[in-house]
């Protein structure tokens, strides 16, 4: 399959501090590939550089076939770029705003309209607004409807869904999903770990270091404990008891419940009597299945030990 | 190019949505103007002065008369005494108090001469020093009235004083070409770099990088509409002096517009060199006042006169466009001289754009950094 994005051993220092260590990692053709890491483990860097808005200082990168460093005058045509910021003219019009991008990129609204309608559409009742007078999530579909107007090979998004309500996040991955049929490669960031699944792959990211890069149902799999799923009314009582628990290896909050392992993944059920004593009722157990945080966690764990 | 005239078009639209840029490019010039115009004046009209008259006769009466009719003076306080001199200079009201001494008329016309003493409120020496000036030369006029009357006419030596090109030393003449000049380096300068600078901020210009618009369409399509609206300014002043103080232009007024134009275009090239080293407005905010607003009021020839600076700051005037236009345009607008004697300036401000666009244009980064 054709590689849209190609990058090995990409470095990228501020300074001291070392943004992107060696990051190696292809984007194939047509699909929605997410990085998904906490805050500062350099994914708005690595958006840049893909970008062309930084330069890397070691490594290769090839953004639809062309270098980053040589061939950003043409790639800069080519590329949809939605930065953390919603890029928009607060004080130009919804309308003013689709049209001034359109023509900076030498389209016109209406040459594609057909395919930005689909998200258009929810926000063109309100096309005389001020873009500053938005919601957040009409904001982020005006944006991403400026980020596709001329017709871009690669769309790049910077977590286009942070501040903006669950609704609309929801609303905003079914509009990615369909912008395949018009032959878009996206590349997308999140610190969301539900919005992981929603991806066809997804590269975990830490520190400036790629853990993984895997289909979400595989990196899912690949957590390799036994995994439980503990619940008491008294959650943080309960998270405290855990941790001090001499047979239990890690404790993480997950929801309304605490997913913990066992050492050698045995089950025991002196754990029982354990939290009884330890003043905590009501507790039920069972086993589930890991999620991708829960893989995230792990990975980071053991990459940090 | 409908690339950029999108842009262009782009740029319009902000500075006409928000009011505190229009305020600042049409309020603020015009504001300027009738200010110093009215206010600033260093005229002198109906300044209050009260009189000590100790002889009460016919000869201080006219004198008094004589300078209340003036136009420049006004009748205040009649003193009784001079304990009261004080008190009438104290109130603020007063600028100068007038004593003629006892038997004033019978010495001055038995003896030849009397004495008169003005007393000015020296905490306002710019005042003090007018008003003296003023009510010396009325005594003076009155005194050769007097000797053209009598007999005795002793031979005296009359300097006639002119004042070329500002016959009447009005304030304004000074002041609309200094207005002008600040101006314009405060509107180009200040607010190239805000719009540029503000971009940067709100994170646009992140994704105008990665459009294909090349970095001179960016710069032009800033630029353009602010010189645009600039050179209405220019417009708007010349008019507001010629219609609210009769300030002609004696000049030609194609060579002033175009030096405008070249004075503008280089105060927009220095406020995008501003942008281009400014991450911030804040930053833009203060380089553009602190670095160019401040010295361009002071060392700039428009209040304080180069020659008379330390030579340090003198040095420091010559690397101020302003200086350079302020010359221009007095000359021009004032003594109506033609290009041939402001060719030398001319050539300075050509070479100021020039460096300004050319740093500009290097410093402009087609990258984050």
């Amino acid at each position: 399959m054709k590689k849209v994005v190609e990058s090995s051993g990409l470095c990228k220092r501020f300074g001291g501090t070392e943004a992107l260590k060696s990051i190696s990692f292809g984007v194939n053709e047509n699909e929605i590939f997410g990085f998904i890491g906490p805050d500062g483990a350099g994914k708005t860097t690595l958006f840049r550089i893909i970008t062309t808005l930084l330069l890397p200082d070691e490594g290769e990168l090839k953004v639809l076939g062309l270098d980053c460093k040589t061939g950003f005058k043409e790639l800069r045509r080519n590329i949809g770029y939605m930065p953390g910021r919603f890029s928009l003219y607060q004080d130009l019009s919804v309308e003013e705003n689709l049209s001034f991008y359109a023509t900076v990129f030498g389209t016109t609204v209406k040459e594609n309209y057909d395919l930005i309608s689909d998200i258009y559409s929810h926000i063109e009742p309100f096309k005389k607004r001020l873009a500053g007078k938005l919601s957040g999530g009409m904001k982020q579909k005006l944006a991403l409807s400026c980020a596709l107007i001329h017709k871009p090979a690669l769309l790049v998004l910077d977590e286009p869904t942070t501040g903006v309500d669950a609704v609309s996040r929801s609303e905003f991955w079914e509009m990615l999903r369909k912008l395949r049929h018009h032959n878009i490669t996206i590349i997308v960031s999140t610190p969301y770990m539900d919005e992981a699944m929603r991806c066809d792959r997804v590269a975990l990211i830490q520190e400036g270091q790629i853990l993984s890069v895997d289909r979400p149902e595989t990196i899912r799999d690949g957590f390799s404990r036994k995994l439980f799923s503990i619940k008491a009314p008294e959650k943080h009582k309960l998270i405290n008891a855990l941790r001090s628990c001499p047979g239990i290896s890690s404790v993480y909050p997950f929801g309304d419940s605490v997913h913990v392992t066992f050492k050698d993944d045995n089950f025991d059920n002196a754990i029982y009597e354990y939290l009884e004593n330890s003043g905590i009722s009501d507790v039920s157990i069972s086993e589930t299945r890991a999620g991708i945080e829960d893989r995230f966690l792990e990975l980071m764990g053991t990459h940090l030990h | 190019m409908k690339r950029f005239l999108g842009f262009v078009k782009k740029e319009f639209l902000h500075i006409f949505r928000d009011v505190r840029t229009m305020i600042i490019l049409f309020g603020i010039p015009a504001a300027q103007i009738l200010l110093f115009g009215f206010v600033v004046s260093t005229d002198l009209k109906n300044a209050q002065v009260a009189f000590l008259d100790l002889s009460r006769d016919e000869m201080t009466q006219k004198i008094s008369d004589k300078i209340c009719s003036s136009g420049f003076f006004r009748r205040g306080e009649t003193l009784l005494n001079f304990d009261d001199v004080d008190k009438a200079l104290r109130g603020n009201k007063i600028k100068a108090v007038i004593v003629f001494e006892k038997n004033f008329g019978r010495k001055l016309i038995s003896e030849g001469e009397a004495d008169i003493s003005i007393i000015a409120d020296g905490s306002e020496p710019n005042m003090a020093t007018l008003t003296t000036n003023y009510l010396t030369a009325i005594i003076a006029d009155f005194n050769r009235e007097l000797a053209g009357t009598s007999a005795a006419a002793t031979m005296l030596i009359q300097p006639e004083v002119r004042m070329f090109y500002n016959p009447s030393l009005k304030g304004q003449f000074m002041f609309v070409p200094g207005v002008i000049t600040l101006i314009m380096i405060l509107i180009c300068a200040l607010m190239t770099s805000i719009t540029i600078t503000r971009e940067k901020e709100f994170g646009t210009m992140e994704v105008l990088l990665v459009s294909p618009l090349k970095p001179i369409q960016i710069i032009l399509g800033k630029v353009i509409p602010y010189f645009m609206l600039s050179f209405v300014d220019v417009i708007m002043i010349l008019l507001l002096s010629w219609l609210v103080f009769g300030l002609p232009v004696k000049g030609s007024l194609i060579l002033l517009l175009a030096e405008s134009m070249l004075y503008i275009l280089m105060s927009l090239s220095i406020g995008i060199l501003i942008s281009t080293v400014s991450s911030n407005m804040q930053q833009a905010i203060l380089i553009s006042l602190v670095g160019m607003m401040l010295p361009s009021v002071l060392l700039s020839g428009f209040i304080f006169p180069i020659e008379n600076m330390p030579e340090v700051y003198g040095w420091i005037s010559a690397i101020l466009p302003p200086r350079y236009f302020i010359v221009i345009i007095k000359n021009i607008m004032i003594k109506g001289t033609g290009f041939l004697f402001v060719w030398k300036e001319t050539l300075i401000l050509m070479v100021f754009t020039a460096v300004a666009i050319g740093l500009s244009i290097k410093n402009f980064k087609i990258r984050l950094q």
